[in-house]
């Protein structure tokens, strides 16, 4: 209770933890949200164990499991965003959020959390495999939580990204399409087939700019165990230009 | 409460609200009404702060809403046109919802919830989901949103809109009983419920007001107001437009139908207010017809909507 009054004293915070939990409960009232986590689950188990080779590596290290993440994410956040605001703009509720006393970031930032809480639900499901490499063998527990930190950022990056797409239009699909797009190319400048292309053109320094565009780059420090402030400056400057534009998306709309 | 000075909207070339000026004070209920596409729900956007004005100046109990919009929208509740709601909620989760963003929590969220629900008869699908209502339902649940924080102002757009008629009927006189307290705008193209609600009336065309008063007011500016509604058996209807052509006091006189042997003849007034002149005059006219019915005229709204609107629509066609 004591919570609950020095949240409603200061207002805006009051205001996004309705929106979100409003939205996080949008998720849980049907039955995509189960779909998708089932999905993610699979997926990962997959990736990790078949595609990723985690016995044939007989290490106790979880690297199979987090290298997939940002392949995963590519489709599978865009998946979950891609509602975020186009259905509000479809079925008409943008008016009623957005003429109640609040501030448009208050709503961009409210709806966003609740995703990135389900995706963070949706990761914290994975759980299993932590406690399978600790029976197995004995894996550097921190490194394991550094790379979930990471993916966590990662996934928060992609998903602000559509955000900012799902302001766009009102279409879902396209809103999918575009931030698929876009998170495609922050994880391709980054990669190795395309890096190896870019040093032919014997640039380092053009290299080492472009990779240093890449969630893959950034990513690996977390991967590594480094909690680098670099990366994670770089995940949240995207969450929070990403957030931004979306505002200002939701205003050039409304000027008509 | 409301004021509204000079305001436009345009997207991009097309002029949709041009210069509408209006105030509306507590205990006030303002009819909106207007051709579709008139403007009505651009202006009615423009005022809850959806939608920016291009220009000019929209003040809410003070408050601007442009450049103070926060408290400018505490004092106002909204039913947007269509009525939308969030489909995956139930009923008593969505006007929780609406209660907690006008910064109700605990036992007054509570009640503000369950006088709602009382309020827009919504008792029996409380904890149905939105988006298994039937329309009227989903309607009056999002009514119950706009009125769930007892706002000062209202504006409810299109807020019978397909309603069935004792629905329609609830409405009305929930807005006329409201609107005693608040300051009420709300829109409709259906004329007999500026009559069944409404204190003052605007109509607007193409973005502009093309008349501001009250339904009497506006009834007078009918071509039919004053004018005596004669009924007769037993006359050809030649003989009755001849003979009460020739009334002194009447301008002109048609014949509005002919059935079974009745003629029903309209006599038009020379002048606004007559006294009863014209309806004696037509009396003494009518000495030896058998007269069936006889009755002064008060002029009918939906004319004056149709030669306003209609006439405005011709002047641009002839430019
Ligand atoms: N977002 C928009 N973009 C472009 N034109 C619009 C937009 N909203 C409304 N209009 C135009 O503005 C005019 C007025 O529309 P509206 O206010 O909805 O009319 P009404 O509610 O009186 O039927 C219409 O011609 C409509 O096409
Ligand atoms: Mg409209």
């Amino acid at each position: 209770m004591s919570f609950c009054c020095s949240c409603s004293s200061c207002c805006s915070c009051g205001n996004i933890k309705t929106i979100a939990k409003r939205e996080l409960g949008g998720y849980f009232a049907s039955p995509v949200a189960y779909v998708f986590i089932v999905i993610f689950l699979l997926l990962t188990g997959f990736f990790t164990f078949m595609a990723g080779g985690f016995f044939e590596r007989s290490q106790a290290s979880l690297e199979s499991f987090f290298t997939w993440h940002a392949w995963l994410y590519l489709f599978l956040v865009p998946a979950v965003g891609m509602r975020l605001w186009a259905e509000e703009r479809r079925v008409g509720t943008l008016e009623l959020l957005l003429t109640m006393p609040i501030t448009t970031l208050e709503a961009i930032v409210g709806k966003f959390l609740a995703s990135w809480a389900f995706l963070a639900i949706a990761l914290f499901l994975t759980f299993p495999v932590v406690i399978t490499v600790n029976w197995l063998g004995s894996p550097d527990n921190g490194v394991i939580l550094s790379a979930y930190i990471g993916s966590l950022m990662m996934a928060g990056a992609y998903l602000a990204i559509t955000s900012m797409t799902s302001a766009m239009t009102r279409n879902q699909v396209v809103s999918f399409i575009i931030s698929v797009v876009l998170c495609l190319f922050l994880i391709l400048c980054g990669f190795p087939p395309v890096t190896n292309l870019l040093s032919r053109l014997d640039s380092p320094r053009l290299v080492e700019a472009v990779a240093a565009l890449s969630v893959l780059t950034h990513f690996d420090g977390f991967a590594k165990g480094v909690l680098d402030s670099r990366d994670i400056i770089y995940f949240l400057s995207i969450i929070g230009f990403s957030l931004f534009t979306t505002g200002v998306i939701i205003r050039s709309h409304r000027a008509g | 409460m409301i004021k509204v000075e000079n305001l436009s909207k345009s997207f991009g070339p097309k002029l949709a609200v041009d210069g509408v000026s209006f105030t509306v004070e507590r205990g006030e209920v303002l009819g909106f009404l207007g051709p579709n596409g008139a403007g009505k729900s651009t202006t009615m956007r423009m005022i809850t702060g959806f939608i920016p004005p291009s220009d000019g100046r929209i003040t809410v109990g003070g408050f601007d809403m442009v450049a103070n919009p926060i408290p400018a929208k505490r004092l106002i509740g909204y039913l947007p046109e269509n009525a939308p709601s969030y489909a995956d909620m139930t009923v008593e989760g969505f006007l929780s919802f609406a209660a907690e963003l006008r910064g109700m929590r605990g036992d007054a969220r509570k009640k503000a919830v369950s006088r709602a629900i009382e309020m827009c008869f919504l008792e029996s699908v409380i904890y149905q989901s939105v988006d298994t209502l039937s329309k009227g339902y989903r309607h009056r649940t999002c009514f119950a949103q706009s009125i769930i924080h007892d706002p000062d102002v209202l504006i409810l757009d299109e807020p019978t809109d397909g309603l069935d008629p004792n629905q329609k009927h609830e409405v009305r006189s929930l807005i006329r009983r409201m609107g005693a307290r608040k300051a009420i705008i709300f829109s409709t193209h259906i004329l007999e419920e500026v009559d069944a609600a409404c204190t003052r009336a605007i109509i607007i065309d193409r973005g502009r007001i093309v008349a501001n008063g009250t339904p009497e007011e506006l009834r007078h500016k009918s071509e039919q107001s004053g004018a005596v509604l004669l009924c007769v058996s037993g006359q050809p209807s030649g003989a009755v437009s001849e003979r009460l052509n020739h009334l002194s006091s009447a301008r002109r006189t048609t014949i509005v139908k002919e059935e079974n042997g009745k003629v029903w003849a309209r006599v038009y007034s020379k002048s606004k207010n007559t006294d009863g002149e014209l309806a004696r005059n037509v009396m003494q006219a009518a000495q030896g017809w058998s007269v069936e019915e006889l009755h002064t005229e008060e002029g009918r709204l939906d004319d004056v909507f149709r030669s306003i609107t209609l006439s405005e629509t011709a002047k641009e066609v002839s430019k």
